[in-house]
């Protein structure tokens, strides 16, 4: 489903100049023996943190502060262009909680997280496939990742004429001799059944390549084991693969989550949130940019955000990230 | 510790920028007049100006203009910025103190705000007499805005297809236009365009014929007022009607959701759409595309309305975006006097096909026929537009925006379940609603 870039945590600087003084082969001298050298100045410290000074600066002017900035808005009543705002305290949030409507639209997330199942089941499937030895293996490898590569506006673009009536959906239908008169994308239903199909078709890729990366990872000995011992090809998948992919699968469940319910690019290029096709973020942007109500959007944005951290957190406590040992 | 140094450090810094973020967006403190020059060779400097017509920068016809202008202010130059998304940037960039130095005043900016943004033109007294459409810009009697040009609000239609199918006479009524479209789908298979997908032509030009129906000047300024706007009678009710029962009537085209509106030109000028619901700024643009296709410019007609209020049409006049010079500008005099040259001298508006802002320029020959038909030009009042947006806004209903008439269209096609009665009574509730909390 849906994947959004997050900016990995910085690692911990500081466990650099610690072991750096106890390396090994590095014989421990005598302080006092030793003449002072750069290692003992104070500013040693401070090394670190000029390397981290860049990525640090990059990350705080554009993680950080537009989330703070974010959190400031959803306290006043901003319109988004006016010079003034004024501190409204927790009414937008008011606002959003004594509205229901405004959480109707995730039940369209209901669309995409369906498709994700579909979409993790799917990838499963061809990443173990791919994994054993086949003709042309690299190939169709590139075929599933390929969709991945693309930007979402373009994949948006090339759907649009797919569903069109009278476009590719339906040349190839009349091609097989079935003459379908419907219009796609014109009703609630089929439109997010058709949105949620290119978003698997967009992100079975990604998944894939994690799922063959992980399945690669486990040694080929038990492979070997496992076929002298008679294993089947789905023994093999029972009891080798599934343990051994476990944490990776449970990465893509939460990635799948949190993409479903925050869908955004496809459907807004596509119908731009028509016909029942609104999903919490579209909803989230009309209400900043169509009815410049910032505060109020900003509040939906902080809300969206708690959401989705406690629905991980949710996750983590059902399914704990058990140690895996195949060996 | 490293940890906590680290956090702290980070939240400093969040907090430091955030502050400082906050503080951004200057208020202009500057009164002055940009006042039009005496004397062309008194004004100089180099002015930016940003427009929503990038394909007007990018073929040279704004360098044209600038060339002509350079002619008579030989110490002024003039740059352009043409861009695509005008609305959405602009308004992000009205945030600094560099917004150009003349620009199109977004609609999102509230009108109270003006004077935070622009320079005032001139008082409003003065300005109404040599310019249409002031009364849109004019806050606490001055005027911040001249309109880069107007247009009147009608339908366009391939006249030859219509005249193939046997109608050469304008409907005088929606159940007219509703049997015309009809009998031109049943001869010629052409049928109405929403263009449902691009949305914007569902906005504006039903939107900005608020006013054709009652012929009344006010219309759109009674909204402020009015608790039931979709009211039986009332201008809205009898718009949306109309769309409802075209689109209900498959009159329409047959899947709205992947509409086009470039390729809608091509399918207009080869007769395979029948009309559309758009101001006259659109004609000369289907004209061009009658010609490329091989049609003739003259196959593209423009009706009013297809209501008559005591046996004429009316057809109201609005302005499209209104030039502004920015509060900010070091140049006011020289953005001035670009915006007045443009306005009456470059001839821009005629190429449109447009109404001059100018009281004093005749309509474009786009316009002859309502001339030749005695179609009443009502020069439609923005005066209360700010309540009216204010009120729109808290309603989320957007008449401005193209959510609610996509919605109607999807409860006419039965894409969405509910009635019409039922919609228009909702609709009335939330403005009825927003009207109480917007309160101003």
């Amino acid at each position: 489903m849906t994947h959004s870039t997050r900016t990995a945590p910085p690692p911990d600087p500081l466990t650099g100049p610690h072991t750096a003084g106890r390396r090994p082969g590095h014989r421990p001298v005598d302080r006092r023996s030793r003449p002072r050298s750069w290692r003992d100045h104070p500013l040693r410290r401070v090394t670190p943190w000029l390397f981290l000074l860049v990525p640090l600066a990059l990350l705080v002017t554009f993680t950080y502060v537009p989330v703070g900035n974010m959190i400031y808005y959803s306290f006043t009543d901003w319109d988004g262009v006016s010079p003034d705002r004024s501190f409204v305290g927790g009414d937008n949030y008011e606002e959003l909680f004594t509205r229901p409507d405004l959480f109707r639209v995730f039940a369209v997330s209901l669309y995409y997280l369906a498709a994700s199942v579909v979409q993790i089941a799917a990838a499963l499937y061809f990443a173990t496939v791919l994994s054993f030895d086949l003709r042309l293996r690299n190939l169709f490898k590139g075929i599933l990742f390929f969709p991945y590569l693309i930007n979402g506006v373009a994949i948006g673009f090339v759907f649009l004429y797919f569903f069109q009536d009278g476009g590719t959906l339906d040349s190839v239908l009349s091609l097989l001799g079935i003459d379908s008169d419907h219009a796609w994308l014109g009703d609630p239903r089929s439109a997010n059944t058709a949105l949620a199909g290119v978003s698997v078709w967009r992100f079975t890729g990604l998944n894939f390549v994690l799922f063959l990366g992980a399945i690669q990872s486990i040694p080929g000995e038990l492979y070997e084991a496992a076929q002298i011992d008679g294993a089947t090809r789905r023994q093999q998948f029972r009891h080798l693969i599934a343990p051994g992919i476990r944490p990776v699968l449970s990465l893509s469940v939460i990635l799948a989550i949190s993409g479903s319910l925050s869908v955004f690019e496809i459907p807004f290029i596509m119908t731009g949130g028509a016909t029942g096709t609104q999903t919490f973020v579209i909803q989230t942007v009309k209400l900043a940019f169509q009815f410049n109500k910032t505060g109020l959007a900003s509040a939906c944005a902080v809300v969206l955000l708690l959401i989705i951290l406690a629905v991980t957190w949710i996750q983590r406590r059902l399914v704990p990230d058990e140690k895996v040992d195949l060996v | 510790m490293g940890r906590k140094i680290l956090g702290t450090a980070l939240l400093t810094a969040t907090a430091l920028l955030a502050v400082a973020g906050c503080g951004g967006g200057g208020t202009g403190s500057s009164d002055e007049t940009a006042a039009p020059p005496l004397n062309a060779n008194s004004v100089s400097g180099t002015i930016k100006v940003l427009t929503n017509r990038t394909d007007l920068v990018q073929d040279g016809t704004m360098k044209k203009y600038a060339a002509a202008f350079g002619k008579e202010y030989p110490r002024v130059k003039v740059e352009f910025e043409g861009i695509t998304d005008y609305e959405g940037e602009v308004k992000i960039r009205m945030n600094t103190d560099k917004y150009g130095d003349v620009l199109l005043i977004p609609a999102a900016v509230a009108k109270g705000d003006y004077p935070k943004f622009f320079a005032p033109l001139g008082s409003t007294g003065t300005m109404e007499q040599k310019y249409r459409f002031t009364d849109k810009t004019d806050v606490d009697g001055r005027t911040y805005g001249i309109a880069n040009f107007g247009t009147a609000n009608g339908v366009v239609y391939n006249k030859a297809l219509w005249k193939r199918a046997g109608i050469t006479e304008w409907p005088t009524s929606p159940q007219e236009f509703l049997a015309d479209l009809k009998t031109v789908k049943d001869r010629t298979g052409a049928t109405y365009y929403t263009n449902f997908k691009d949305g914007w032509p569902l906005v504006s030009p039903f939107t900005n014929s608020i006013g054709s129906v009652s012929c009344d000047a006010k219309a759109s300024d009674n909204l402020a007022v009015t608790d039931k706007p979709w009211d039986t009678g009332t201008d809205l009710n009898v718009i949306d009607t109309l769309l409802y029962d075209i689109v209900h009537d498959r009159l329409a085209e047959k899947d709205p959701s992947t509409t086009n509106w470039e390729n809608s030109k091509t399918l207009l000028a080869k007769g395979r759409i029948s009309s559309m619901v758009l101001g006259s700024w659109a004609i000369t643009q289907m004209q061009d595309a009658a010609q490329k296709a091989g049609a003739g410019a003259d196959s593209i007609g423009f009706m009013p309305f297809p209501v008559q209020k005591s046996g004429t049409y009316c057809s109201t006049l609005l302005s499209d975006y209104q030039q502004a010079v920015n509060i900010h500008s070091a140049h006011k005099a020289a953005a001035r006097a670009w915006i007045d040259w443009f306005t009456e001298k470059s001839g821009f508006s005629e190429a449109q096909g447009a109404v001059s802002a100018l009281r004093s320029a005749p309509l474009p020959a786009t316009l002859e026929e309502f001339v030749d038909n005695d179609v009443t030009l009502v020069e439609r009042s923005e005066a209360d537009t700010a309540e009216v947006n204010a009120i729109d806004n808290a309603s989320e209903i957007g008449l401005n925006k193209q959510d609610y008439r996509q919605k109607l269209i999807d409860i006419a096609r039965g894409a969405q379940s509910g009635t019409l009665e039922g919609y228009f009574a909702d609709l009335n509730k939330r403005w009825a609603d927003a009207k109480q909390t917007a309160g101003s």
